[in-house]
């Protein structure tokens, strides 16, 4: 088993340094991707700013309830992810391990409620660019909207799969005990890179389904 | 300097306004500007002379401080290490607020003038240009329309709307100091006035393509009673106006007053068939009606409401199997590969020439209508890229 | 102080595996991997730049037609940005000294450096993949619709610019944060050398701004790709949205390609003059200051795009701001020379070139940026000659100057000198030839992006051709002469310049692990006036 010493690599003074280290380049990586996504935001509020209407009408596609579903998942599965870190933090491995699943599962089920959301839409012809061909919404404003929504929403998944992953892996870390209360790097990031995720959404949320 | 700047015109006495032209001759010449010929731009042209003077100034001093520091301060000996210097921060203050203050005032001048060259006056003479890959168009409310030449009026303002019939172009003539983008699905405007008669170059700054470097314009200023001649159809004697022709429009010499477009078009219709299938007086025959047609909205085959803009007869003539008009046979030909920009461009103001809408007849083009699903070629047909670029080729 | 015991092997000797090199860690092996490609890109990119000015030798057509010119040139730009000027400085010098500077003994994150690496040759590999499939004819801008609906193979210089695009933000975030933490004793911010305060600003506007590029080529490819209308007025769209969101990119750009640049020529002229920087303060501040002010002012690229006169007018005030900040800098540069004690060698010189090119391309920046002159010279050889004033005579100045003052610490081998005075001579008078007839071109009317162009501004075209023939013939000697000095070149110490800098204090080449142990620092980077710094351990010694 590595002592604790070992897991300074040679080119860091001590653990603190390398933690410190690790934590303030997540959060750079964070304010990275808070661009990324903005950048679409705003592209969304130009074309918001165009046509109105249309916007407005769109909105009231998107189905309410099942937003309102995928938010409560996301925001339990965030909340168990900050419990996640805490019972490590107090030495509950075993706990951990059962939340940190529970994250992954809700994790998972957000997707799989994307994916009918998304199989309703492309049957009732609403796809992405090129291929729309919604009957109830024919005008450009709305194409517009739905190739947004498709593009900002799909941005999200992807990121949001690749966090269910990263879950995977710190599951996985945590019952071969490589955490300790003090110095779990790993675990806080990913915690971090969730909540992250777990924003993007909220606002989302509040542009796709909300604001009918 | 500056008041002169501003008004961009003299003022006083006959002797300052002398020296003022001499100067603005000599920096012109140096700075190989073109002619002033708009009422822009010598305005324009001073704030240009203020800002280089001032560039130059500074480059002069930073590159003699330089000099003589390293002549004066070259290191005599190895082991010289000189005492500190106290910073004079009051010193790098004035002139940092120095250099500010002056790029502060290039501001306030240039963008007051920048507003200037946006809002026409209330008596401008409104001109309709499309720019298309790759040549202008050029629409007068109430006139003819022209390709490839603007006449304008001297002495009076002309508003240009800009637009384009498929990507970005830039409509640029040096010799105003005008540009502005020609963007598909909008409108710009940018004004000038002519102080002079003459023929200018006008040519496309924004990169559309193969044809970018070709994409040339001759600006024709006329007298007044010229430009009234030429509006009532009568030719104006290009050959005698000073300035250099654009290499793609015919030498003066061999300038034939350009048709109305709209004739041309009927030439054109008749030379491709077009008049086989289809009237121009409203009696129903193979095709739809060209009487009437351009603007208004029809029903599909599949039920569907169109409005024939633009961009439907564009597409149309090169797809047929695009929305086809209700109660009639699907026997049209594609005409891609067969037809130029040009033609077609020609067929649509003819077919604007057959409707009785005013606002059809003022040759304004018309874009709204309702989305162009994708077009896809339909298999074994010319294999011109999906998209927009089965539009206008 | 002075280390008495055998000197470790060098980073270069260290390990001579051919795995130990493609897997190193090393932040000085992924320096020197960075140069050699990064220089290779340079090349690459002006031999378009030859290619094309050939063409304009001639008014009409004679040497290829337009569609392989409107490539040339978006290949040279596409090259010369993206695999060239962005990462230059910063992964080539940042990557070396960095850790050097500050005492540590890598960056913060050296497995990420290795990623940010390869990600750059897989992106760079792309964009040439796609220039040999027949390449992009659209400009470095793909401005749309046009970039949408050319035929030409745009998607692989897409996809290869986003791939480049992971590698600047790896790169970035890993300064950041070594910066942050891993600054030896006694090194406070305050006693950072300006490089370093430089790299710093760099990676800020590296993290923030290139996010946006990387989402606006993906919108951009989608649209060309597959037709999604995102930015095509048929379907609805606003190819003036495109212009907004490349240019909130593509201006604080050109701030990553210039400040690392500034911040070499503050520490050439500090250390070459023997003097500290006149004011340290002002120069730290009016680097944050352009980071941050260049996040603003993207419009200035769109004044005749269709925008309300309000929102120009706006963009233009804030550019001058901009020029503000450099101003400042210029000033102090000089400034530091003022009783100073001046050495002239080739990095020296190229720090002059900079002055003035750079003061002169700056102040050219002043004039576009007021509005209504931008009117007359957007989209005209004007515009090209500013920013190669800045890109040629300010960033890659910037470049040439750090090679040869770091040369010796890189390698443990010192140029010729007398070469090098030459070929800075040559390129910096083969520059003027070339671009200051293009200021000219601009004011007469002559359109960029044009392969023909009417006769009577031939003159000027054929005077820039030739200047670019003397430019290549500098550059080529340049790396001539460096190539041979590392293997030929007079073996040098550890401080053969004889200045401070925590770098020079350890051996050149240095170990492995930088420092055989951590340095602890007491006084500023440029506190010359203390005396002559130690050979050991640049300590001054009066």
């Amino acid at each position: 088993m590595r002592t604790m010493e070992s897991r300074v690599r040679d080119y860091f003074a001590d653990l603190a340094q390398q933690g410190h280290a690790a934590r303030l380049g997540i959060w750079l990586f964070l304010a990275s991707e808070a661009l990324l996504f903005s950048a679409l935001f705003a592209l969304f509020a130009g074309y918001r700013a165009t046509y109105p209407t249309e916007f407005r009408a769109a909105a009231g596609v998107t189905g309410f309830g099942l937003g309102a579903t995928m938010t409560f998942v996301l925001l339990t599965s965030s909340f168990l992810m900050a419990e996640s870190v805490e019972r490590v933090r107090g030495g509950r491995y075993g706990t951990a391990s059962w939340l940190l699943g529970g994250v992954a599962v809700l994790g998972i089920i957000f997707l799989a409620l994307k994916a009918t959301e998304w199989g309703r839409h492309l049957a009732d012809g609403i796809l992405p660019g090129p291929g729309y061909h919604f009957a109830e919404l024919p005008e450009r404003g709305a194409r517009i909207y739905f190739t947004l929504y498709y593009l900002m929403t799909g941005l999200h998944i992807v990121h949001l799969a690749g966090g269910v992953a990263a879950v995977g892996v710190v599951l996985a870390l945590n019952r071969r005990r490589r955490f300790t209360p003090e110095y779990h790097p790993q675990l806080e990031l990913t915690g971090l890179y969730w909540q992250f995720v777990d924003i993007v959404w909220l606002f989302l949320w509040a542009v796709f389904y909300l604001d009918r | 300097m500056i008041g002169v700047v501003v008004q961009g015109a003299s003022g006083g006495s006959a002797r300052w306004e002398g020296l003022v032209e001499s100067l603005n001759r000599l920096y012109r010449k140096i700075l190989m500007l073109p002619e002033q010929a708009s009422t822009m731009a010598r305005g324009l042209d001073f704030l240009h002379y203020f800002e280089i003077t001032v560039m130059n100034v500074v480059a002069l001093v930073i590159a003699l401080t330089t000099l003589y520091f390293v002549i004066r301060y070259r290191r005599r000996r190895d082991a010289e290490y000189p005492p500190r210097v106290k910073p004079s921060i009051s010193f790098e203050l004035g002139v940092i607020a120095g250099l500010f203050s002056f790029f502060i005032l290039f501001w306030v001048i240039g963008f007051r003038q920048y507003v200037e060259m946006l809002e026409a006056p209330e008596d401008a003479l409104d001109v309709y240009v499309v720019g298309k890959q790759w040549m202008w168009q050029f629409a007068y409310p109430e006139g003819p329309a022209s390709v490839g030449i603007l006449y304008v009026p001297v002495g009076r303002p002309v508003r240009l709307h800009l637009t384009s019939r498929d990507v970005i172009h830039s409509f640029f003539v040096p010799e105003f100091r005008i540009k502005r983008d020609a963007v598909p699905g909008m409108y710009t405007t940018i004004w000038f006035e002519a102080t002079r008669p003459g023929v200018y170059l006008g040519f496309c700054a924004e990169l559309c393509g193969v044809g970018h470097s070709k994409m040339r314009a001759g600006v024709v200023a006329l007298r007044p009673e010229e430009y009234d001649a030429w509006l009532r159809g009568r030719p104006p004697m290009v050959a005698q106006l000073p300035g250099r022709v654009p290499p793609n429009i015919e030498a003066p010499t061999q300038l034939e007053y350009q048709q109305e477009l709209a004739l041309l078009g009927q030439e054109v219709a008749a030379r491709h068939g077009c008049l086989r299938c289809h009237s121009t007086d409203g009696s129903p025959h193979i095709g739809p009606t060209w009487y009437n047609l351009y603007g208004a909205w029809e029903t599909m085959a599949d039920g569907e409401r169109v409005r024939v803009t633009e961009q439907y007869i564009t597409r149309y003539i090169m797809d047929p199997n695009f929305k086809r008009v209700a109660g009639f046979e699907p026997v049209m030909p594609s005409f891609m590969g067969q037809i130029t920009p040009a033609e077609i461009a020609a067929i649509i103001e003819y077919m604007k020439a057959l409707s009785t809408e005013p606002e059809v007849r003022s040759g304004r083009a018309i874009f709204e209508g309702p989305p162009l699903p994708p077009f896809a070629p339909a298999p074994g047909t010319d294999t011109i890229r999906a998209g927009g670029a089965g539009r206008n080729r | 102080m002075s280390v008495t015991t055998q000197e470790p092997a060098s980073y270069l000797g260290a390990e001579r595996t051919v795995r130990s090199w493609l897997l190193t860690t090393d932040h000085k092996r992924i320096a020197v991997a960075f140069l050699v490609a990064v220089v290779g890109a340079l090349f690459l990119g002006g031999i378009f730049a030859l290619l094309l000015r050939l063409e304009l030798l001639m008014p009409e057509e004679h040497w290829v037609e337009a569609a392989l010119y409107n490539r040339l040139f978006t290949l040279h730009g596409v090259i010369m940005v993206w695999l060239f000027l962005i990462p230059s400085i910063p992964v080539t010098f940042g990557n070396f000294l960095l850790p050097l500077m500050i005492g540590a003994r890598d960056l913060a994150f050296p497995r990420l450096n290795l990623a940010s690496l390869y990600s750059y040759l897989l992106g760079s590999v792309v964009v040439i993949v796609g220039a040999i499939a027949g390449g992009a004819d659209t400009g470095w801008t793909f401005y749309p619709p046009y970039s949408a609906q050319t035929p030409m193979s745009v998607s692989p210089i897409l996809i290869g610019v986003f791939i480049l695009g992971v590698s600047s933000t790896m790169t970035g975030i890993n300064f950041i944060v070594t910066t942050h933490t891993m600054r030896t004793e006694g090194m406070t911010w305050l006693r950072l050398p300006l490089f370093v305060w430089a790299l710093y600003a760099t990676s800020v506007i590296l993290v923030l701004a290139t996010p946006v590029l990387g989402i606006t080529l993906i919108l951009v490819w989608l649209d060309h790709a597959m037709n999604f209308g995102i930015f095509d007025p048929a379907y609805g769209g606003d190819p003036i949205l495109y212009q907004h969101l490349f240019w909130f990119y593509s201006h604080p750009a050109v701030y990553i390609m210039i400040l690392p640049a500034m911040g070499v020529m503050s520490e050439i002229v500090c250390h070459f003059s023997r003097k500290e920087i006149f004011s340290y303060l002002a120069i730290v501040g009016s680097t944050l200051g352009i980071a941050f002010v260049g996040f603003l002012t993207w419009g200035h690229h769109m004044f005749t795009a269709g925008m309300s006169s309000f929102d120009a007018g706006v963009f233009g005030i804030l550019s001058m701001f901009v020029a503000l900040f450099s101003a400042i800098k210029v000033f102090n540069w000089v400034a530091t020379m003022y009783k100073g004690s001046i050495a002239l060698p080739a990095p020296m010189l190229y720090f002059f070139g900079f002055l003035i090119l750079f003061s002169v391309g700056g102040m050219t920046g002043v004039g576009v940026a007021s509005t209504s002159l931008d009117v007359y010279w957007h989209d005209t050889y004007f515009v090209v000659a500013h920013f190669h004033f800045i890109m040629v005579g300010g960033a890659m100045m910037g470049f040439l100057a750090a090679l040869h003052y770091w040369f010796p610490k890189i390698f443990g081998r010192m140029y010729p000198e007398r070469l090098g005075t030459t070929a800075a001579v040559t390129v910096i008078m083969g520059f003027l030839l070339t671009f200051v007839p293009q200021f000219l071109l601009g004011n007469a009317g002559m359109p960029r992006r044009y392969n023909t162009y009417p006769e009577h501004y031939q003159t000027l075209h054929v005077i820039s051709t030739v200047g670019s023939w003397a430019i290549a013939g500098g550059i080529v000697l340049v790396f001539a002469y460096l190539l041979w000095s590392v293997w030929w070149g007079r073996p040098v110490g550890r401080n053969p310049w004889g200045v401070l800098g925590l770098e020079w204090t350890t051996s050149s080449p240095p170990p492995k692990h930088n420092f055989t142990l951590p340095p602890t620092v007491a006084h500023g980077p440029y506190d010359y006036w203390l005396g002559r710094p130690d050979e050991d351990d640049g300590e001054p010694r009066t």
